[in-house]
C-alpha cells in the first residue's frame, strides 16, 4: 500500500509540473499585449509602462514562468488585474456555484438518459424507441446558447415562472436558488442525456439479451424485476463511469450556458479573464481545474486499490 | 472498478450540495432598484477604473465636483461655483459645506487636494494623462481649493464632471492603499455593500448624503448580464427594473409593450473608421493611406444613413466629426459629404488606382462586423476591393498599436468636452493617434483650442480644425449610435444625459 502510494504521487507532482508550464506556455500564445487590453479606453502610456513593470511582461517568458511558479508554491495564485481582487478568492467564489451546477445537469442527465434509455431498450423496435431517439438526436444537435435563450422566453417572459438568469445565494434563499439553477442545469443536463440515452440503451440491449436474464426470466420473474434488478443494475456500470466523465467536464466550467444564464461560475470567470487578458485569473482557474481532475483520479485509484485484491499482489 | 470512481465523484457532488444548503434565506421587504449592465466593470476605484460601464455605477457611489445636465452643460454638485483666476492660469473650486463620505469623515478642500493629487500620483492611474496640465492644487481655505496650471486649460472643468472629479475619503482610501476599488468609499447617494464579481454589485442607501431629499430607493443592485436578449428577457420578466444598451433589433418589438419604456440619447462618442495614413510604412504601401484623393473617394462611397439603418436598425444619427450633430461643438461649416458614387469613380482615376485595395480590420464584435460588411458593399460600387480582417478585440488594439492595418473599424464612447473626442486622436504622437497623423498647424489649433476659455471663439477654432480633418480624413467620422435604455413604465425621474450614465437623483417607482 505504502508503494503504491508513494509512486502514484511521485507520478502527480511531475505531472502537475507539465500542467504548470502548459498553462502558462498556452497563455503566451495569445496575440495582442495584456498591457494595452488592460490599460482601458486611454491607452496612457504611464499606465501601459506601470502594468508591464507590474507583471514583469517585458522579461522573458521562464523568468516570468517563475515569478508566477514561485507565488503558486507559496498559496499565491495572483491578483486580478481588471477587478483587483485575489484569483484564490475568485475560485473560492466561484466554485461552489460551479460544483451546484454541475451536480444538478448530472442529475438531470441521469434522470432523463437512462430513463429513455431503459425505455428505448426494453421497447426496441416500437415507436417508443424511435421517439427516444428522435429526442435523443434533437438533444444532442440543439445549440445551448439557442435552448437557453428559448426556454428563458417561454418559462421567464411568457410564463413568468422561473427567474430569467441570475444567481442566488442558497444562504439567501434556497428556494430561489434551485428556481434560478434550474433552466442552466436542464440546457447542460439536456445535451448529456442524449449521450447516457444511448448508451444505456446499448448497454440494456447487451444485458438483456444474456443468459442470467434469460434465466430470470424462466424462473419466472416478473418483466418489471427482469429489467428494474438484473438489466438495468448490470447496463448501469458503464453509464456511471460516462456520467462522473461528463461531471468532471462541467466543472471546468459551462462557457455558453453560463454566459446566457448569467451565472457566475468557472465559465464565465474564465472566458471573460481570457478576452480582458487577465493572465493570473485564466491561470490560476486552469490550475485549479487541472488539480482538482488529477486529485480525484487519484483518489479513484487508491479506492480501486484497496477494493480490488488482483491490484495488490 | 469504473462505477467506484464515479460514486466517488457523485459523492463528492452530494456533500457540496449538501452544504451548499444549509442556511435559510431572509428576505428583505426594501425598496431595491435592479440594474441590468451590459458588461462586468472593472475596478471600483475612481483613479484606476478604465471602463464604461464602471462610470454607471460610480454614479451612484461617488459624487464629483460637477455634473451635466441633458444639454451637455456643466452643473454643480460637490462644488458650488469655480473662477477662473490669474490670468486663467488657476482654477478657484468652492466645495459645497457640510458634506460628508460614506465613512463619516468630511468632505472638505484637503479631501479635494487629497483626490485630485492622488489621481495625479497613484501607481498605474488612468487620470493622470487627463490631468496632466494640473501642476499643483492649493487649499485656500476649508472650501475652497486652487488648481494651479502652467496655461489656461479650457477641457479641465468637463474632466471634473467624470471620474477625475470624483472625491474619495481620504482616510479610507490611506487605509486601503492600492485595494480602495475593493470597498470604495465616496460621498455619492449610496455607499458600497458588496461586489460578487460577475454577478452583482450592491449599494445602499447614504443616510447622510448631502442631497438625500432626491433619493428614492434602499438599495440598488447592478447585475452584469452580457447577453443583450437575456438582459431584456429579466426586464420583461420583472427581475430587473432598467437594463441599459438595450440591442437596437428589439426596439420595434417593445412598441407595443406598455408596461416598459425605451429612452433613447445621442451618445458623446462616435462610431468611425480610422485609416493608417502615417502610423507605420504601410500607410504608403497603400493608396488608401497614400492618398488624400482615394480617402476622399472611399468616404464619397459611403451613405452614412443607411449605414444607421442597417448596422444600426436605424439607432443612431449620421455624423462626419467627433461630436455629434447635436452637440453645440458641432462645426455646421463642415456638413456631411452626400454618396457620390460617379465622383468616387472620378476622383480614383485621377489617382491612377481604379480598383483599390485594401484591408479593414474590424473586432469580432456584431456592431463592427456589420458596420464593416455594409462599408464593404458600399464602397465596392465604386471600385474598392474591401477585404474585411475580423480580429478579437485585444489583438486589433495591438495591431492598431502597431500600425499594423490599412483601415480599422474603431469606436470611442466620448468625453463631455470636444476635447476628450479630439485631442488624443489628432495631436502628434498621442496614445490614440492610430491614423499616425501629424500636421504642426493642425497641432497649433488644437493646442489653441485648448487654452481658448471663450466659449464662441473656441467653437471658431473648432470649425478650422473640423474642416482641416475632414480634408485629410484620417478618421472617416460614420455615425453617433443612440444609447438605448429599457424600463418598466413604473419607474419615473430618469434623466437623459448624453454620457449614458444612469444618474439615480429622483429616480423612483411609483
Amino acid at each position: 500500500m505504502f508503494n503504491f502510494l508513494v509512486q502514484r504521487l511521485g507520478q502527480i507532482i511531475p505531472t502537475l509540473f507539465f500542467v504548470s508550464i502548459l498553462i502558462f506556455g498556452l497563455q503566451q500564445l495569445l496575440p495582442g499585449d495584456p498591457a494595452i487590453a488592460l490599460a482601458g479606453e486611454e491607452r496612457d502610456p504611464s499606465v501601459i509602462a506601470y502594468l508591464r513593470a507590474k507583471f514583469h511582461l517585458d522579461e522573458p517568458i521562464y523568468v516570468r514562468y517563475y515569478y508566477w511558479l514561485s507565488g503558486v508554491l507559496q498559496g499565491d495564485l495572483g491578483e486580478s488585474v481588471r477587478i483587483q481582487k485575489p484569483v484564490l478568492d475568485l475560485i473560492v467564489e466561484k466554485l461552489p456555484v460551479t460544483i451546484q451546477l454541475a451536480s444538478m445537469a448530472i442529475v438531470v442527465a441521469m434522470v432523463i438518459g437512462i430513463t429513455m434509455g431503459v425505455v428505448s431498450a426494453v421497447k426496441k423496435d416500437t415507436a417508443w424507441d424511435y421517439a427516444a431517439n428522435v429526442i435523443a438526436l434533437w438533444g444532442l444537435s440543439t445549440p445551448n446558447f439557442w435552448l437557453g435563450i428559448m426556454l428563458i422566453l417561454l418559462f421567464a417572459v411568457q410564463l413568468g415562472w422561473l427567474p430569467a438568469s441570475g444567481y442566488v445565494r442558497p444562504s439567501e434563499d434556497l428556494g430561489q436558488n434551485i428556481a434560478t439553477m434550474v433552466m442552466p442545469a436542464f440546457v447542460l443536463g439536456n445535451a448529456i442525456a442524449a449521450v447516457m440515452m444511448r448508451h444505456t440503451r446499448s448497454a440494456m440491449l447487451q444485458v438483456l439479451g444474456a443468459d442470467y436474464v434469460r434465466t430470470a426470466r424462466a424462473k419466472g420473474l416478473s418483466e418489471r424485476v427482469v429489467v428494474m434488478k438484473h438489466g438495468l443494475r448490470n447496463a448501469l456500470v458503464p453509464v456511471i463511469t460516462l456520467g462522473a466523465l461528463e461531471f468532471g467536464q462541467l466543472l471546468s466550467g459551462a462557457v455558453l450556458t453560463e454566459q446566457v444564464f448569467s451565472v457566475p461560475g468557472f465559465g464565465k470567470l474564465i472566458v471573460d479573464a481570457v478576452f480582458n487578458r487577465d493572465y493570473a485569473v485564466v491561470q490560476g482557474v486552469v490550475l485549479v481545474t487541472a488539480t482538482t481532475y488529477i486529485v480525484l483520479n487519484l483518489l479513484a485509484d487508491i479506492a480501486y486499490f484497496l477494493v480490488n485484491p488482483r491490484l495488490r499482489a | 472498478m469504473n462505477k467506484l470512481k464515479a460514486s466517488l465523484f457523485a459523492a463528492a457532488a452530494a456533500v457540496t450540495l449538501a452544504a451548499g444548503t444549509l442556511a435559510p434565506g431572509a428576505a428583505s421587504a426594501q425598496s431595491t432598484l435592479r440594474i441590468g449592465l451590459a458588461e462586468d466593470p472593472d475596478v471600483l476605484d475612481p483613479t484606476l477604473a478604465r471602463t464604461f460601464v464602471g462610470r454607471i455605477v460610480f454614479a451612484a457611489l461617488c459624487d464629483k465636483l460637477f455634473d451635466l445636465d441633458e444639454n451637455l452643460k456643466i452643473v454643480p454638485q460637490l462644488a458650488t461655483a469655480f473662477e477662473w483666476a490669474g490670468d486663467n492660469k488657476s482654477l478657484l473650486i468652492k466645495i459645497r459645506q457640510g458634506v460628508k463620505f460614506h465613512d463619516g469623515e468630511p468632505l472638505d478642500a484637503a479631501a479635494v487636494k487629497f483626490s485630485l493629487e492622488r489621481h495625479k500620483t497613484m501607481q498605474g492611474s488612468n487620470r493622470r494623462g487627463e490631468l496632466a496640465p494640473v501642476d499643483s492644487v492649493d487649499v485656500v481655505d476649508p472650501n475652497t481649493v486652487k488648481l494651479n496650471m502652467k496655461a489656461p486649460f479650457a477641457p479641465l472643468i468637463a474632466l471634473l464632471t467624470d471620474r477625475s472629479g470624483m472625491i474619495v475619503s481620504p482616510k479610507a482610501a490611506q487605509a486601503a492603499g492600492a485595494n480602495f476599488g475593493a470597498k470604495p468609499v465616496c460621498a455619492g447617494p449610496f455607499k458600497f455593500v458588496e461586489r460578487v464579481a460577475q454577478d452583482r454589485i450592491v449599494v445602499e442607501r447614504f443616510a447622510d448624503y448631502w442631497d438625500k431629499g432626491r433619493i428614492h430607493f434602499d438599495r440598488i443592485v447592478y447585475l452584469p448580464i452580457v447577453d443583450a436578449q437575456v438582459r431584456l428577457a429579466n426586464l420583461k420578466s420583472g427581475q430587473l427594473d432598467f437594463i441599459e444598451r438595450m440591442a437596437p433589433s428589439d426596439v420595434p418589438g417593445l412598441k407595443n409593450d406598455s408596461r416598459l419604456k425605451v429612452s433613447k440619447i445621442v451618445e458623446i462618442g462616435y462610431q468611425g473608421i480610422t485609416i493608417n495614413i502615417g502610423k507605420s510604412d504601410r500607410a504608403q504601401q497603400n493608396p488608401l493611406g497614400k492618398d488624400p484623393r482615394v480617402r476622399e473617394a472611399f468616404e464619397l462611397s459611403l451613405d452614412r444613413q443607411a449605414i444607421v439603418q442597417v448596422a444600426m436598425d436605424g439607432e443612431g444619427v449620421p455624423g462626419n466629426q467627433w461630436v455629434a450633430p447635436t452637440n453645440s461643438w458641432y462645426a455646421k461649416s463642415v456638413a456631411i459629404p452626400k454618396r457620390d458614387v460617379a465622383k468616387a469613380k472620378q476622383l480614383l482615376q485621377q489617382a491612377g488606382v481604379t480598383n483599390p485595395s485594401f484591408t479593414l480590420m474590424a473586432a469580432n464584435t456584431s456592431d463592427a462586423q456589420r458596420i464593416a460588411q455594409v462599408v464593404q458593399a458600399m464602397a465596392k460600387e465604386a471600385g474598392f476591393d474591401v477585404k474585411i480582417q475580423s480580429t478579437e478585440f485585444s489583438t486589433s488594439l495591438n495591431l492598431a498599436d502597431k500600425g499594423d492595418f490599412d483601415a480599422y473599424v474603431l469606436a470611442w464612447s466620448g468625453r463631455p468636452d470636444p476635447d476628450g473626442n479630439l485631442f488624443s486622436f489628432h495631436a502628434c504622437k498621442q496614445p490614440l493617434n492610430y491614423a499616425g497623423m501629424c500636421k504642426p498647424e493642425l497641432d497649433e489649433l488644437i493646442n489653441a483650442s485648448r487654452v481658448e476659455l471663450d466659449a464662441a471663439k473656441r467653437a471658431k477654432i473648432f470649425e478650422q480644425i473640423a474642416a482641416s480633418v475632414a480634408k485629410e480624413r484620417p478618421i472617416v467620422y460614420l455615425f453617433h449610435r443612440h444609447w438605448l435604455w429599457a424600463y418598466t413604465n413604473k419607474l419615473s425621474g430618469l434623466r437623459t444625459i448624453p454620457d449614458g450614465l444612469v444618474r439615480v437623483q429622483d429616480l423612483k417607482v411609483n
